[in-house]
């Protein structure tokens, strides 16, 4: 590997990563700050639970996503200099913004409700998680907007061989940013869907496991109360099942919206980027039909080796164009016509190194498009799909007692997490060999792209990259371990473990037994709602 | 001299100073906690105080890498691969520190929470050593080449500067911190940081005078050089305002320090950014680096409404949390999950 791959790699690495913690941080935060809106409006215990709750565990997730993305920015300019000095004039712009607009308004106003639940007046503690919810979303805009302007570069003139940004309502309008910001908000919903219904599930179920909720003779539940655990009353069934239908509706919705998004990303895709969309297909010749499975040696560069086995016609160009009958570009009608425009062999340029002279291939690879774009669809239609029954089968209050049921929930948190990294693969893996994908429209600007190949820092020695590779992954890795067994100990904790004041544990003989009210306890100059 | 790029020279300086200024006490605090703390309940005193602000002042780093990388992408490209594994440290220094302020509290052992205590402390200390050895880099030069990359390897970065940088934003945190909690805490923690402020102040900074001295003499101008008496009286102001008890002016006048001493580093290099120590034809400047002017304006604009807005809205969560924390405030760890954590991650030996 040369210092290419590796800083490929690490990039590639780092980002399915940190957007394991972004769409939870979104979805999640999103979901608390509509729950807490609720508990403000009818003062229910059960509402003020449930905000505490997925609050506490949103805040562990949280903290990833901030840790992790501080590197994204930074890798930049570390490993991909040359990219940072060919985009900087129109790439930087919503960086920056995202950082002076978004992260600001998302971390303060964070600070302000995770330690301001006495200090502030009720309506203005919510109104901050609010605006912290906002400011996550607006940074999802911003990165997408740089993101979209890789994709398909817009806005733009050529200065002394570098775009310079000369519309910035064409690059913060790109079509394609404004599709994909609602299917990236979408797919985050999606995964706190996920995330609540298996959760919930999984506590409905040990009430019924442990004899705490029963069914009557009408199938229906009949709550019950554990008076040996601290907060395993009544309330805590109604926690329970509102999570488990609140995440269930919000992920049928958000399937349905990323469907909705991800039709018209399809079209635009079939415009600007068709290499890619015959890619997602591994398609070698013009066809209109969408393969469901293909054999053969997706990923060989001759790729009429490739069989589909299950095709639908028509299917294809529906997703291309919106009807049946659009012929869409295989790689073998493409690959001439990139050859014509981009050149056919790398460039004698010293920037590219060993690489210069050779073929260039413009061919993505298939394996990966091709199963990417399979598993986002599967992953975002099963999690969808299996809501719906959850739904069904939690008609009368409860869930079933099947141990294996409830393990399904609980691994299906993991579904829409597959859905949102293998969309993010696909389409970033799909662009290559390009870092800055051409934009073929006749109106555009054709010349303005850029060779991944040609990107990466040339000062920076393999040597680095490795280490920097080797040591993120590893640091990466613990951490995931470490919140993961954090998470699974709060979840199994239940309500009471974000809310210590519901009880105390009961082999604790020291303490006051009886639990007074809200913050009784405490001095009564409160300075904040300590959280560390 | 162009315009634009001057005013976004001046507005990087300014978000480098608010980072100086706002981390620089959390990254201090971070590392006293090791290092001044005695127990667990002034631990949690310490972080309590910069609870609340930490994850926000953060983000003036990444606003000053943001803004870099729009206003002189050919500034953020060389500066931060030329400097790639100092860097890397940084990240990860980050991250832990981050991860641990977060996670410290959540389960309830001492081995659990004497590991995060030293992700504080350590994260805090290289983020700190990172940032001031990257600043003073930065103006006083590194092996670039014509296109801006750097030569000789690896640690082609590292000279006396990147150490001298690294020690004056260590000391001077240190320092910070010691005034931001004689002004935050009360009782015996709030005793003993004023007291260390008045003893340590002149050693913690030196290294942070001796670069701004350093940079008067290769680049000074009589404004700057005039710059730096300023601070130090500001220093000598806080010190003396220490001593009577003053904390909320020490704190103040200390901020000055920082203030004029950037101003006096920053006015003293300008209009280079980054010079090459090879030849200094391939200095990077505001002119061959900065992005164009369609480009610049757009930021100064957003800029002009955003960045009042942030210290707006940052000063009222100062303003939210202002009463002094003291250990009588710090109620019992939470007895009855960190039970249930406790079990989970205890494993035997």
């Amino acid at each position: 590997m040369d210092a290419l791959e590796i800083a490929r790699w690490q990039f590639g690495i780092t980002t399915v990563y940190h957007f394991m913690m972004v769409p939870l941080t979104i979805g999640l935060g999103l979901v608390v700050a509509v729950i807490q809106t609720a508990w403000f409006r009818t003062g229910k215990p059960e509402y003020l639970r449930m905000t505490k709750f997925w609050g506490k565990l949103f805040l562990i997730n949280f903290i990833m996503g901030v840790a992790t993305g501080i590197v994204q920015e930074f890798q930049f300019g570390m490993a991909w200099s040359e990219y940072s000095r060919f985009v900087g004039d129109v790439f930087g712009a919503p960086l920056a913004l995202e950082a002076l607009l978004a992260f600001f308004v998302e971390s303060t106003f964070l600070g302000l409700w995770i330690f301001g639940w006495k200090q502030l007046k009720p309506a203005i503690h919510l109104a901050c998680l609010w605006v912290a919810v906002i400011g996550s979303a607006l940074s999802a805009y911003f990165i997408i907007v740089a993101n979209s302007w890789m994709q398909h570069p817009v806005g733009v003139q050529m200065v002394n061989g570098r775009p310079v940004m000369t519309d910035a309502w064409a690059v913060f309008t790109n079509n394609t940013a404004l599709v994909a910001v609602p299917h990236t908000l979408f797919g985050a919903l999606a995964v706190a869907g996920g995330f609540l219904l298996g959760i919930a599930w999984y506590h409905l179920w040990r009430r019924r496991h442990d004899g705490v909720d029963t069914v009557g003779a009408d199938g229906r539940v009949i709550p019950g109360e554990d008076t040996r655990i601290p907060g395993r009353d009544r309330a805590d069934y109604s926690v329970w099942i509102r999570s488990l239908r609140i995440g269930a509706v919000v992920a049928m919705i958000s399937f349905a919206g990323t469907a909705v998004t991800g039709d018209l990303q399809g079209k635009l895709m079939f415009q600007q980027q068709p290499m890619k969309m015959a890619a997602a297909e591994a398609a070698c010749h013009d066809g209109t039909g969408f393969s469901v499975l293909s054999v053969g040696n997706v990923g060989s560069k001759n790729c009429d080796d490739v069989v589909a086995v299950i095709e639908v016609p028509g299917i294809l160009s529906f997703l291309a164009k919106g009807d049946f009958t659009t012929e869409v570009k295989g790689v073998n009608s493409l690959l001439p016509e990139y050859k014509e425009k981009y050149g056919s062999t790398v460039p004698d340029n010293p920037i590219y190194g060993d690489r210069a002279g050779q073929e260039i291939q413009y061919v993505p690879v298939m394996e990966v498009t091709y199963w990417g774009f399979r598993m986002m669809i599967g992953f975002g239609g099963l999690a969808a799909l299996a809501a719906l029954v959850a739904l069904w089968i939690t008609r009368k209050g409860t869930v079933p007692e099947s141990r294996w049921l409830m393990r399904l929930a609980v691994f299906g948190i993991l579904a829409p997490f597959g859905a949102n990294a293998a969309g993010w693969i696909f389409t970033e893996m799909g662009r290559q060999p390009f870092v800055v994908a051409p934009n073929p429209d006749p109106s555009g600007i054709d010349q303005v792209f850029m060779f991944t190949a040609a990107a990466v820092s040339p000062g920076v020695s393999a040597g680095e990259l490795i280490a920097s590779l080797v040591a993120l992954t590893a640091v990466y890795a613990v951490l995931l371990v470490v919140e993961v067994k954090l998470l699974v100990t709060y979840i199994r904790g239940g309500v009471v473990s974000a809310m210590p004041e519901l009880g105390h544990a009961p082999t604790d003989e020291n303490e006051d037994e009886t639990p007074g009210p809200d913050g009784g306890s405490k001095p009564a100059d409160d300075v904040l709602a300590f959280a560390y | 001299m162009e315009l634009l790029p001057t005013i976004w020279f001046i507005a990087i300086a300014v978000l480098w100073t608010g980072y100086l200024f706002l981390e620089g006490f959390d990254l201090g605090v971070g590392m006293l906690m090791k290092l001044f703390a005695r127990n667990n309940t002034e631990r949690r005193v310490l972080l309590n105080t910069i609870g609340p602000v930490w994850d926000g002042n953060e983000v003036w780093l990444l606003t000053a890498g943001g803004a870099t990388f729009a206003a002189f992408p050919l500034w953020y490209a060389s500066l931060f691969s030329a400097l790639y594994l100092p860097l890397l440290v940084v990240l990860l220094a980050l991250i832990f520190r981050a991860v641990a302020f977060e996670y410290r509290g959540k389960v309830d052992t001492d081995s659990w929470r004497n590991r995060w205590d030293w992700a504080i402390a350590l994260g805090s200390f290289l983020a700190a050593f990172g940032v001031g050895a990257a600043l003073a880099l930065t103006t006083t030069g590194l092996p670039l080449n014509a296109n801006g990359d750097r030569e000789g390897g690896p640690m082609a970065w590292f000279s006396g500067y990147a150490l001298l940088g690294g020690l004056a934003v260590v000391g001077f945190s240190l320092l910070h911190a010691l005034a931001f909690l004689a002004l935050k805490t009360d009782g015996d923690v709030r005793h003993r940081a004023r007291q260390w402020f008045v003893r340590l102040l002149p050693v913690l900074l030196l290294p942070i005078a001796a670069w701004a001295l350093a940079i008067q003499f290769l680049d000074g101008k009589p404004w700057t050089w005039a710059a730096v008496v300023l601070a130090v009286g500001a220093a000598a102001t806080a010190w003396l305002l220490a001593r009577r008890g003053s904390e909320g002016r020490a704190f103040l006048f200390l901020g000055a320090f920082l203030v004029l001493g950037t101003a006096s580093i920053f006015g003293a290099v300008f209009p280079v950014v980054l010079p090459s120590t090879l030849d200094s034809a391939f200095d990077l400047t505001i002119s061959n680096a900065s992005s164009s002017n369609y480009t610049l304006g757009l930021m100064s604009i957003v800029a002009a409404f955003g960045l009042p807005l942030v210290i707006a809205y940052q000063a009222w969560t100062y303003w939210v949390f202002r009463r002094r924390v003291s250990a009588a405030h710090i109620p019992e760890a939470h007895s009855f999950l960190p039970a249930i954590a406790a079990k989970a991650f205890t494993t035997k030996g």
